[in-house]
């Protein structure tokens, strides 16, 4: 129950009081780059989410039993740590994109160019580099990968929709497109601050 | 001999107008922030300081320019089809070197930035040089061009710094040698709200700025007068 407990606090926590995006800039460019139309987004943002999952325990076991002064080769190994990542990154995204493509050819298309992409996503690393420096374990990792990638997944649909919406108004022509956007970013991320309010724990331990 | 020297003459200058414009370019017109979005990613967390804003703007600098020289450098031995990895090795390796230096040079400052280091691999102004530029240029303008971009991305960036750290702190420099403080005497009817300092007594530190919406709404605002006075770069779509 505990290890539950945990797992929802971290997801929590992720997905909305800090929030990849709006709260350290992660994956922006793409962020918006791809933040169009909603369609898109949606593709990208359930891509993340997917790379995020899988990605964040694949690097925790490499940091943990390969790298570290107490793995396998008992060498002290972790400046290796960003190129063993980033590859591991990379190395995903790959396999990922040749699963998909066999397993589903309609998700290949519609996700199409955004699935390379994903591997300079700095939500990715981001993601693997934060778990390193807030020492998480296991579980705990996994539970920041999927509520972190669905926190990107909320805010750039969000942006998605409001940027559909925008090229109705009459914006000054010098902010139109990436100065509103700005903007935009700027105003949700106050919206959420105001989910810091939310005590993941006090959660919890009501529905205990 | 009329040929030979004439040749000679035609021979291009170690640093001559072209090199002059690929610095100058990112750092007005062709901004990789304002006008290409690049690079917005991580970086962007730090600015709230002016002192980690130089000491990262400094780190991507030297990240873009040398990633560029080595790209170029074997810019025909790479096959298209692994250039991304070959890229992100460069990259990560000199990142590495980056992180480790500073944990030596400076380690309180290594201890503030910890992630963003890192995540300077994945800072999409290096890789978009790397595939726009560096792939098709000889080394030295590669290596010129990696100057100009990073020193344009740093100028935003330490310029969002100073607006967020004086508005937002009263401070600027903070937690360097050469710290500067602008905080005078709290006057008399502010001293039960404003818990420290106010600037010279008559301005509140204003708490907005330290949030990360601010560095938004700052770029924004730059992107809006940078559009102004050159309505080439505005938005069409």
């Amino acid at each position: 129950m505990i290890l539950l407990d945990s797992f929802i606090n971290i997801f929590i926590k992720a997905a909305f009081v800090e929030n990849l995006v709006l709260a350290y800039f992660l994956g922006m460019c793409s962020y918006l780059a791809v933040s169009k139309t909603v369609k898109t987004a949606f593709g990208l943002g359930l891509a993340v989410i997917f790379v995020l999952g899988i990605t964040m325990p694949i690097n925790w076991l490499i940091g943990e039993y390969l790298l570290s002064e107490n793995g396998l080769l008992g060498i002290d190994l972790t400046f290796l740590r960003l190129i063993l990542f980033i590859a591991v990154i990379a190395s995903m995204v790959q396999l990922v994109e040749m699963v998909v493509e066999k397993v589903s050819p309609a998700l290949y298309n519609s996700l199409g160019i955004f699935l390379p992409l994903i591997t300079v996503n700095c939500a990715i690393l981001g993601g693997s580099l934060f778990m390193v420096a807030r020492e998480y374990n296991l579980t705990e990792s996994v539970a920041f990968g999927l509520g972190g990638g669905f926190g990107w997944f909320l805010a750039i649909i969000a942006i998605a929709a409001i940027r559909e919406k925008i090229k109705y108004s009459a914006v000054p022509p010098a902010l139109r497109g990436l100065g509103m956007a700005f903007l935009l970013t700027g105003l949700m991320g106050m919206a959420f601050m105001s989910l810091m309010g939310i005590d993941p724990e006090a959660l919890t331990s009501l529905s205990n | 001999m009329a040929e030979v020297i004439t040749k000679v003459e035609e021979k291009e200058p170690l640093f001559g107008k072209k090199e002059r414009k690929l610095i100058m370019d990112p750092l007005t017109d062709n901004n990789p922030i304002t006008v290409q979005v690049l690079g917005i990613c991580s970086a962007l967390a730090v600015t709230s300081l002016v002192y980690p804003s130089v000491v990262i703007s400094i780190a991507v600098v030297f990240v873009c320019a040398f990633s560029s020289l080595f790209t170029s450098l074997i810019r025909e031995r790479i096959p298209s089809q692994v250039r991304m990895i070959v890229q992100l090795v460069i990259i990560a390796s000199l990142v590495t070197i980056v992180e480790l230096v500073l944990k030596w040079a400076n380690y309180p400052i290594y201890k503030q930035l910890s992630v963003y280091i890192g995540l300077i691999i994945t800072n999409c102004i290096v890789m978009g040089r790397l595939e726009a530029y560096a792939m098709a240029n000889k080394p030295w303008r590669s290596f010129v061009d990696g100057i100009g971009n990073g020193l344009g991305y740093g100028a935003i960036l330490i310029l969002v710094a100073i607006f967020r750290e004086l508005f937002g702190k009263g401070t600027l420099f903070a937690g360097s040698p050469i710290e500067l403080k602008f905080i005078g005497p709290t006057p008399e009817y502010m001293i039960n709200t404003v818990a420290e300092g106010s600037w010279f007594g008559w301005y509140a530190n204003n708490n907005l700025m330290v949030l990360p919406a601010a560095a938004m709404f700052i770029i924004a605002i730059f992107i809006w007068v940078q559009r102004s006075r050159n309505p080439e770069l505005v938005d069409i779509s």
